[in-house]
């Protein structure tokens, strides 16, 4: 049968042809089948690598400890003006840093609630004290000037780090490398911006902020100039809290190390503090089970997948099953002048490929628009993995030969004498 | 009579008996039926329905096989082939003209005519030339590329002799050929089938009309799935 595969094709696609309209309903159920498949797992992919990134960002192989507000006491409720005490302890710092095995270092993080102006434009940005290690702890990139340096620590001075936004916010027009920047009510010379970074899951802008963002400044500066208390103030109440540290970051020094200091970590809170003003963020974890959830994500989506191929499989069957019936006189014509059963199975075969891989390419077409839609109008990132195109299309092209199998079969084993009478 | 042992037959029955199951009943189509077909002769085959001649036309264009007995076409034993051989002889020797054209609706006048070729195992390389050569010795020369629907009747008919002829056939089988046609189409049509006997093809005309039949050289008639009788049409028409 050499050189006649491809008459057939060509025969398949006229004889498709002579039904425009039920051709093109018959792909339909392949076609958006495929591209769904393409269209989710573009969308998935990309929700879980922007997931994966911010978890990253946090650092894998950190250890985070956090100061958390317990629990309103109902007992002292009614009291106007009063300091809450809590939250993670220099002790605890120290603990951290010296005692646990597996931590390389560990950095120190407050929190203050601060005003930052620069002329006439004034933010409330998330004010940070810490030290010169924690850029390298959390990776964050300088963009311009330096960070918090040892002697800045030592000498305590009034020197500040601003974030990317920040200062895009209160100098749009010029570098804010030795200007002066106003915190509270001193001035702090700014040696250094460092780059922006994508929100992580827990970063809430700061109400009435209209740019999030940070200020760093020396850990011991803010404790000297802003102590450890702080005064929130609130319609009809004045709020004070007592905070000693925000954050510790530890780094472990190896992956396989990080679910070991966390135990640890969760270990000795609980026995330093009775109550639970702390949480232990472990990024890993949070990784850890991300990719579970991915996992989840693609086995239901793979099932949805799986059924509306399924669904499309079928009804190239039932077309394909009706095609068969129609056009059995025609079967009979063509095994009369010589037709072997393989030749009538390879016809129709080929016709049921043609309609599933059409609506394959078709939907591959689509699935591959669809996220560049959702990309446009919803800002969500998409990421097309380069299987995923050519597995849907080896997909359709496979659903073309199951589903197309059958009436075939039934058309090449029709009684010549019989389909020939057939009206 | 002719003996039909001869070398020549190009369609050899034997004994032939063709039965079919109707519910409990069996019914014999054909009865120990013995006749050879030889090359060159144009013979009509007549009957009543029911007579058998429908199962004959079948066994002879191999897409029925004897239930017993022998059938042989060009000395090629059919009765015991498998499918697929069965179909590469009548892709070789078989040539059919249908009743209703039987063209297929989605290729053009050239695709109809090769449509034989193409089912052969190896078909030759000049038949394209040949279903054009064809086409114009059917009158048809100038709508090779139309579809069937684009055709009268008796155009459709020609399309069907042309691609009744592309393989050179041992027989051509004609069932009914002029039943849908007006007298008029129906007598060019008989007029063509003279011109391919004149040429030397051996031509089986099955017709329950009786100036169709006389037409032919011979006519064969059945009753019961047995012969009847065998008419030598020459003589009356010559006489």
């Amino acid at each position: 049968m050499k050189g006649t595969f491809g008459r057939t094709v060509r025969l398949g696609i006229h004889s498709l042809l002579l039904h425009k309209l039920r051709s093109v309903l018959t792909t339909l159920g392949v076609l958006f089948g495929v591209s769904s498949v393409i269209a989710m797992l573009a969308i998935g992919e990309g929700a879980s690598k922007k997931a994966q990134d911010q978890i990253r960002q946090l650092g894998s192989q950190n250890v985070i400890l956090r100061s958390v507000k317990p629990p309103e006491d109902p007992v002292s409720g009614g009291a106007n003006t009063r300091i809450s005490s809590y939250g993670l302890l220099d002790s605890d710092y120290t603990r951290v840093s010296t005692t646990f095995p597996g931590v390389k270092r560990a950095i120190p993080v407050r929190q203050l609630q601060q005003e930052v102006r620069y002329g006439t434009r004034v933010l409330n940005p998330r004010v940070l004290g810490t030290v010169p290690q924690y850029v390298d702890v959390t990776g964050r990139p300088l963009y311009e000037g330096r960070f918090i340096s040892d002697e800045d620590q030592r000498r305590v001075s009034n020197v500040c780090v601003l974030g990317y936004e920040v200062a895009r916010f209160l100098l749009p027009f010029e570098s804010p490398l030795g200007k002066k920047i106003k915190i509270g009510a001193d001035y702090f010379t700014c040696v250094g911006v460092l780059l922006p970074r994508v929100p992580v899951g827990g970063d809430q802008p700061q109400p009435g902020a209209d740019v999030t963002g940070e200020v760093f400044l020396p850990l011991e500066t803010g404790r000297k100039w802003f102590g450890d208390v702080q005064v929130k103030i609130r319609s009809g109440s004045r709020e004070m809290e007592e905070v000693q540290l925000h954050e510790i970051i530890a780094e472990v020094d190896d992956p396989a190390n990080v679910p070991l200091v966390a135990s640890a970590s969760r270990e000795m809170l609980s026995r330093q503090h009775k109550q639970k003003d702390y949480e232990v963020v472990v990024p890993l974890e949070l990784l850890q089970k991300a990719e579970e959830t991915k996992r989840i994500f693609n086995i239901v989506l793979g099932s949805i997948a799986g059924i509306s191929l399924l669904v499309g499989g079928i009804g190239i069957m039932n077309v394909m099953l009706a095609t068969v019936t129609e056009r059995t006189r025609e079967i009979g014509i063509r095994r009369a002048l010589g037709a072997k059963k393989g030749h009538i199975v390879t016809q129709f075969l080929v016709e049921c490929v043609i309609l599933s891989v059409g609506g394959g390419v078709l939907g591959v077409m689509l699935g591959l628009l669809i996220p560049l839609y959702v990309e446009h109008a919803f800002e969500m990132p998409t990421i097309v993995t380069p299987a995923a195109p050519i597995l849907a299309f080896l997909i359709s092209a496979g659903i073309g030969v199951v589903f197309g199998l059958y009436p075939a079969w039934r058309a090449a084993n029709m009684d010549p004498v019989e389909a020939l009478r057939h009206e | 009579m002719t003996d039909p042992r001869e070398v020549q037959a190009v369609a050899e029955l034997t004994d032939v008996t063709r039965l079919y199951k109707m519910g409990q009943n069996e019914v014999r189509a054909l009865d120990r039926f013995s006749f050879a077909f030889k090359k060159g002769e144009y013979w009509s085959i007549m009957g009543s329905s029911g007579s058998g001649k429908s199962t004959l036309l079948n066994i002879l264009g191999c897409i029925d096989r004897p239930t017993t007995g022998s059938y042989r076409v060009r000395g090629t034993e059919v009765a015991t082939m498998e499918d697929d051989d069965l179909s590469e002889l009548r892709s070789r020797e078989i040539g059919f003209v249908f009743q209703s054209y039987n063209l297929i609706p989605q290729l053009n006048v050239l695709e109809n005519i090769l449509v034989p070729l193409f089912y052969q195992d190896d078909p030759p390389a000049d038949g394209e030339d040949r279903a054009v050569r064809l086409a114009e010795r059917v009158g048809l020369g100038k709508r090779l590329d139309h579809r069937p629907t684009e055709l009268s009747g008796g155009q459709q008919q020609r399309v069907a002799i042309a691609r009744a002829l592309i393989n050179d056939p041992a027989i051509v089988l004609a069932d009914e050929a002029t039943g849908n046609l007006d007298s008029k189409t129906a007598l060019e049509i008989l007029a063509l089938f003279d011109e391919l006997h004149a040429e030397g093809k051996t031509i089986l005309l099955v017709t329950h009309e009786p100036t169709v039949g006389v037409r032919a050289e011979r006519t064969l008639k059945l009753r019961d799935g047995r012969i009847d009788e065998v008419r030598d049409n020459r003589a009356g028409v010559r006489a």
